[in-house]
């Protein structure tokens, strides 16, 4: 049971992060290979592959440097689309989170939602685009329930893991109206949007990170 | 997959090993995976910086050089380059005029030279200027897509734009032109086959023998539809009348680019352009400049696209001054 969320959950739930991108790479470069150009999986997994290498040759000790490094790292070595959302999401969370070493339930919410806002900021999406925002959107109301309830932090994030899962397989129907799968119009509809594939992920490691 | 490759992860750092290898006129930063002039512009001068996701080659690379671009940045296959490579692409090669980004409408492109031109103002105090490609005409509904994707025009834009640039005209003239080109040019593409990008090791989509897919773009996604595959002079109709019922362009020279996706062999893009020449002409499009063979490619795609650009005597005279890169040479 967790009732605040320290630095070493934030490294648990980045290196979760990896390790699902690594393990997933293959999954989710299927599903972008149906609606977009097959790279998220390689993108994803080479990007935290080098997040993990920047936070280990330095060690942050506040969560605003190590999001701030993550979200730098993402920036840099990603590429694509992806980069430039989940980069912006990790140096937003990171803004929000300040030079603490570690947070509340509210405090993480908060961070989250200015990551979520981030990536709004950057990719002006909308719910039922079919992108990483209808994982994302679901996943902090989860969170903001659960808290509100009175649940702690683990319950909090299991809850948000499930409905960003939730959200991911939501996109299925969905016509895409942002990125490379609205091209395709309604041949878009019946494929799982590969960034809520990746942003269920996200969750899901901090899930585990926070259990 | 069959590929001339060591190794899926090493293609893109190879390639530009072998491009610096191949032409000493260029540069290669390797860490940021930059391609510059080897003989950098005079002081005063604008620069032009582009880049993208490797794969369509020659463009952007093969495009560094005099009377085209200063910087090309290079992404992986088929992925936007990031915003610390154009940065540093951009603060090398301003001469103190300033410097146009060439940026393709792709999500992530568009994305990731943004934040560049954002740090870049922020951190070097470079004056940087952009402009957006979108010339793809089979994308049809804007207000619910990504916009149309910048595609063939790129290549016509670079050369015009990067003549401008040469003669000395500043920021904002070398913008106008620019704007001018992206505004008043159209393409439209098809595919034979799909492609096999190295990292996923298979076709991208699933395209029968007996089908082709029209209306592609240039990263192995599939494009508007599917249909049976046709004769070279049908393909040529499905090419052209969505790019004249788009724009006008009689009245006006024009240039025209039947360009390859990488894999057609250039026996097939000349009898394209054959068909191609004949609708045009038919439909009162006076053709002044062309151009015939892979020039923005998506690896090994087999298929073609075709682009009009409306021209008038000053795009015309910066089509036809001095350049000389590996992709395009010419009057030097």
């Amino acid at each position: 049971m967790s009732e605040t969320f320290t630095i070493a959950h934030a490294r648990s739930w980045i290196d979760g992060f990896a390790s699902r991108c690594d393990e997933q790479k293959a999954y989710l470069t299927e599903l972008d290979s149906a609606i977009g150009d097959a790279d998220h999986g390689a993108n994803m997994a080479r990007g935290m592959g080098a997040v993990r290498g920047a936070l280990s040759a330095d060690e942050p000790q506040a969560l605003d440097a190590l999001f701030k490094a993550v979200g730098m790292t993402l920036v840099s070595s990603v590429g694509g689309a992806s980069g430039p959302l989940y980069g912006t999401f990790f140096l937003r969370v990171g803004m929000t989170s300040g030079a603490v070493d570690s947070l509340d339930g509210a405090g993480l919410s908060a961070s989250l939602h200015a990551g979520v806002k981030g990536i709004v900021d950057r990719g002006k999406a909308e719910a039922e685009d079919k992108t990483m925002f209808d994982a994302m959107a679901p996943a902090l109301d989860a969170l903001d329930a659960s808290l509100a309830e009175g649940g702690d932090l683990a319950a909090a994030a299991s809850a948000a893991a499930e409905a960003a899962a939730a959200g991911r397989d939501a996109t299925e129907p969905l016509q895409a109206r942002k990125g490379r799968a609205s091209y395709l119009g309604e041949r878009s509809i019946g494929h799982i949007d590969p960034g809520a594939a990746s942003t269920a992920l996200l969750f899901d490691a901090l899930a585990e990170a926070l259990s | 997959m069959k590929k001339l490759i060591n190794s899926p992860e090493t293609v893109l750092a190879d390639a530009l090993t072998g491009i610096e290898a191949a032409d000493p006129s260029v540069r290669v930063d390797h860490v940021n995976r930059v391609i510059y002039r080897a003989a950098p512009k005079v002081d005063g001068k604008v620069a032009l910086v582009s880049g993208g996701g490797s794969g369509h080659e020659p463009l952007h690379g093969g495009f560094v050089g005099y009377g085209m671009l200063d910087a090309a940045c290079a992404g992986e296959v088929f992925t936007s380059p990031t915003p610390d490579q154009m940065q540093a692409a951009t603060k090398e090669v301003d001469r103190g005029a300033g410097v146009l980004h060439i940026v393709k409408n792709y999500t992530g492109d568009v994305m990731n030279f943004e934040m560049a031109a954002e740090l870049a103002a922020a951190e070097s105090g470079v004056e940087v200027a952009t402009v957006v490609t979108a010339d793809d005409v089979a994308v049809q509904d804007s207000l619910y897509t990504a916009g149309r994707r910048g595609v063939g025009v790129t290549v016509l834009l670079e050369k015009i734009v990067g003549a401008a640039a040469e003669e000395g005209r500043d920021l904002a003239a070398v913008k106008a032109i620019a704007d001018k080109v992206a505004a008043n040019g159209r393409s439209m593409g098809m595919a034979l086959t799909s492609c096999t990008v190295p990292a996923a090791g298979k076709p991208t989509f699933d395209l029968p023998e007996d089908q082709m897919e029209i209306g592609i773009g240039i990263h192995g996604e599939p494009g508007r539809h599917r249909e049976p595959l046709a004769s070279a002079k049908d393909i040529a109709a499905q090419l052209v009348e969505p790019i004249l019922a788009d724009a006008d362009f009689t009245g006006d020279p024009a240039i025209v680019m039947l360009n390859g996706m990488g894999g057609s062999p250039l026996i097939e893009l000349y009898l394209m352009y054959g068909e191609v020449a004949a609708l045009l002409e038919k439909a009162g499009v006076s053709v002044a400049r062309t151009l015939v063979g892979n020039y923005i490619t998506s690896l090994d795609m087999a298929g073609c696209s075709v682009t009009v650009l409306k021209a008038d005597d000053e795009i015309l005279s910066l089509w036809d001054a001095p350049v000389e890169t590996a992709g395009l040479r010419w009057g030097r």
